[in-house]
């Protein structure tokens, strides 16, 4: 038995044996998640870690993290068919399917966690315009197509599919107008990560993330899109890393990889230059006038300081300075580490924004808790990542996703 | 930043004298028995309990001869800048009525939680769990007050069941219903106080008691200095309670603030 026929023309790949082992490995994890679902649906969130002080837990902490990591998709769009930075084209595919999966991974995790997932269609019915959350579920919805239609046609470029005459038009179409959709995803990708920022900015009763702006935009607006494309094309580059270790192939020159690493740099040294002046405007205005101080921000090892110096300093400005160099960019190692530090760095401001500013006690008798997940929220998580890994398999082995693979390969 | 902000003439408010309250915790029970609040599944875990109306210990810090303590009783406190109510996605939640109690209205909520995120008096809680009556205390319930299912948030609303029934005894003797005397609408929890701790009226009207009450100089609200406007008052003679009221800076004074 064998799928040749399906491969891309002219490409090695594993044996089919050899490939659905590799899917046991990932079902399996995925059906961990599956059984997540099932008891958190039919008995409750109270399954979960989170609580009524932790309103928001691991699951938005995630779905926080993924977006922000999957914005190279709408980053590498904007710049590849807008600005036309024609090196992106050997990875544009790529940061679709990343995009794709971190943000339908991103809405089922969201079924999860609202208590009533069967009125989510409300947000649409009833939406209140006030609401940066409103912002969020319509843009995240739109853009959800959006990123579809963008896959389509390299699903419809499969090597069998692609003989289809209809099937073959459509895909053809589809690149002519996909400027179009690139301008529209990056449109409304700007508008729901900003407003993403802008669920924390406007709780002027959360002196730990409010934040004052421009016009009804809080400053987290801004720099929740900043910290979003500086780590999104940073993550795509080390997704393409990974495959490539997986499986043991070349699949993107190293230039396409630097050129992310220096889009990355630049977008993470614009980001920290106004996070800094944003965490300087905090310490200095919005604590002292809500009657706090920096160091009330801290609590022990779980909530501590060195999150803020992980975030800001090991995870921002290291890698920002040796993305920015061209000596250390175009050095793999030290191009890959910067890349993830970049990635951890957004992650734990995502982490800190969300669980930290819930820890932290507004009223002075009350008292800081520490969250800790439960299975039934990194079961869900880790099947997320599963079906990331399926996906990106699926792609990988039926699809032209790398359209310097064969050059980078020679037989 | 303003978002949402709306004037009325009649503010429902509470003026609560924390040198009054002994802590006995009736408010709280006569709080969840009238408003149908189901015996939680395990009381210990007091992050998952559902208590709309909760009694905080506040301790001055300073040991024996000097030790004191007060009990706060937290209502939601009706802010009149309320961060809840701009939050939500789906106006679940709402300021919108004469007399300025919160809503929730229970059957739009979509269980999101960004308004207990953005409460920062926790007076808002999630239904974790399915409401289960023991068998016969189901005969209990109070028939205005609709009872939640599990995946919703819900909150203190001044008893406005009762508001509602002062409203239309008003209109069948012949009243203003815009017009309530002192007295024509309490809270459960104001009526069963033992000693009296809680005052109940229109803010806005000279003829109650609460209008002069949250006057005082010994009054004070909670979390003033974040904007919420609270139509919760409290009031203490002690100074180093009114101090535990907000965040105060080391070098600022209560009066300062």
């Amino acid at each position: 038995m064998c799928d040749k026929e399906l491969w891309p023309a002219g490409v090695q790949r594993c044996s089919l044996k050899y490939f659905l082992a590799w899917l046991v490995v990932v079902f399996a994890v995925l059906g961990w998640g599956v059984y997540a679902f099932y008891v958190v649906w039919s008995s409750g969130l109270h399954v979960t870690g989170m609580d009524n002080y932790f309103a928001f837990g691991l699951y938005i902490i995630f779905d926080l993290g993924v977006i922000a990591l999957g914005a190279g998709a709408f980053f590498s769009g904007l710049l590849y068919y807008l600005v036309r930075v024609e090196g992106l084209k050997n990875i544009i595919n790529l940061a679709v399917i990343v995009g794709f999966i971190c943000y339908s991974g991103a809405l089922l995790i969201l079924a999860l966690e609202v208590g009533q997932p069967l009125r989510s269609w409300f947000g649409f019915w009833h939406p209140n315009v006030h609401s940066m959350l409103t912002e969020v579920i319509f843009c995240i919805t739109c853009y959800m197509l959006v990123l579809t239609i963008e896959f389509v046609p390299l699903i419809l470029e499969n090597r069998k599919l692609n003989k289809i005459k209809l099937l073959h038009h459509i895909a053809h179409n589809f690149h002519v107008i996909m400027p179009l959709f690139a301008g529209v995803g990056a449109f409304l990708s700007f508008f729901h990560q900003g407003s993403l920022g802008g669920m924390y900015g406007v709780l002027f009763s959360r002196p730990f993330v409010f934040r004052e702006g421009f016009f009804i935009w809080p400053w987290t607006f801004f720099l929740f899109i900043l910290s979003a494309v500086a780590s999104g094309p940073a993550f795509t580059m080390l997704i393409a890393t990974l495959m490539e270790k997986a499986t043991g192939r070349k699949l993107v020159d190293f230039s396409v990889k630097a050129l992310m690493g220096k889009i990355a740099g630049t977008m993470l040294a614009i980001y920290l230059f106004f996070k800094y002046l944003d965490t300087w405007g905090w310490i200095t205005g919005i604590l002292p006038r809500a009657g706090l101080t920096f160091d009330q921000m801290y609590y022990q090892l779980a909530y501590g300081k060195w999150l803020f110096y992980a975030e800001l300093g090991v995870c921002g400005l290291i890698p920002a300075i040796l993305l920015l160099v061209p000596k250390t960019r175009n050095t793999p190692g030290i191009l890959y580490t910067a890349a993830i530090l970049n990635c951890i760095g957004i992650v734990i401001n995502r982490f800190v924004m969300t669980s930290q500013a819930l820890a932290n006690p507004v009223m002075p008798f009350d008292r800081w808790y520490v969250y800790v997940p439960t299975w039934a929220e990194w079961a869900p998580a880790l099947a997320i990542i599963a079906y990331g890994a399926l996906v990106l398999s699926l792609s990988y082995r039926y699809l032209p996703v790398f359209p310097q693979e064969r050059k980078l390969n020679p037989v | 930043m303003v978002l949402y902000l709306k004037e009325f003439k009649i503010k429902w408010g509470m003026v609560i004298d924390l040198d009054k309250c002994t802590g006995c915790g009736a408010c709280m029970v006569a709080c969840q028995a009238e408003n149908n609040i189901a015996p939680v599944v395990d009381a210990s875990d007091k992050r998952r309990s559902m208590t709309w109306l909760l009694v905080y210990q506040l301790s001055n810090q300073k040991l024996y001869p000097d030790h004191d303590v007060a009990y706060l009783p937290r209502p939601c406190q009706q802010c009149g800048h309320p961060n809840c109510v701009p939050v939500c996605p789906v106006i679940a939640t709402d300021k919108n009525e004469e007399g300025g109690i919160v809503s929730q209205v229970n059957a739009r909520c979509i269980g999101c939680r960004y308004c207990i995120a953005a409460c920062p008096y926790h007076a808002r809680y999630f239904n974790w769990h399915d409401p289960v009556w023991p068998e016969g205390m189901e005969k209990t319930l109070t028939p205005d007050v609709s009872t939640r299912p599990r995946g919703v948030v819900e909150k203190c609303l001044f008893c406005h069941h009762r508001y509602m029934q002062a409203r239309d005894k008003a209109r069948v003797e012949g009243r203003d219903p815009n017009a309530l005397a002192e007295g024509d609408y309490i809270p459960a929890c104001v009526e069963v106080c033992p000693t009296g701790a809680i005052a109940f009226g229109d803010l806005m009207n000279p003829n109650h008691k609460v209008h002069q009450l949250s006057k005082s100089p010994h009054a004070f609200r909670l979390l003033e200095r974040l904007g919420t406007d609270p139509q919760v008052y409290y009031l203490s003679r002690r100074e180093w309670v009114r101090r535990q009221g907000d965040n105060i800076l080391e070098h600022e004074t209560v009066e300062g603030v």
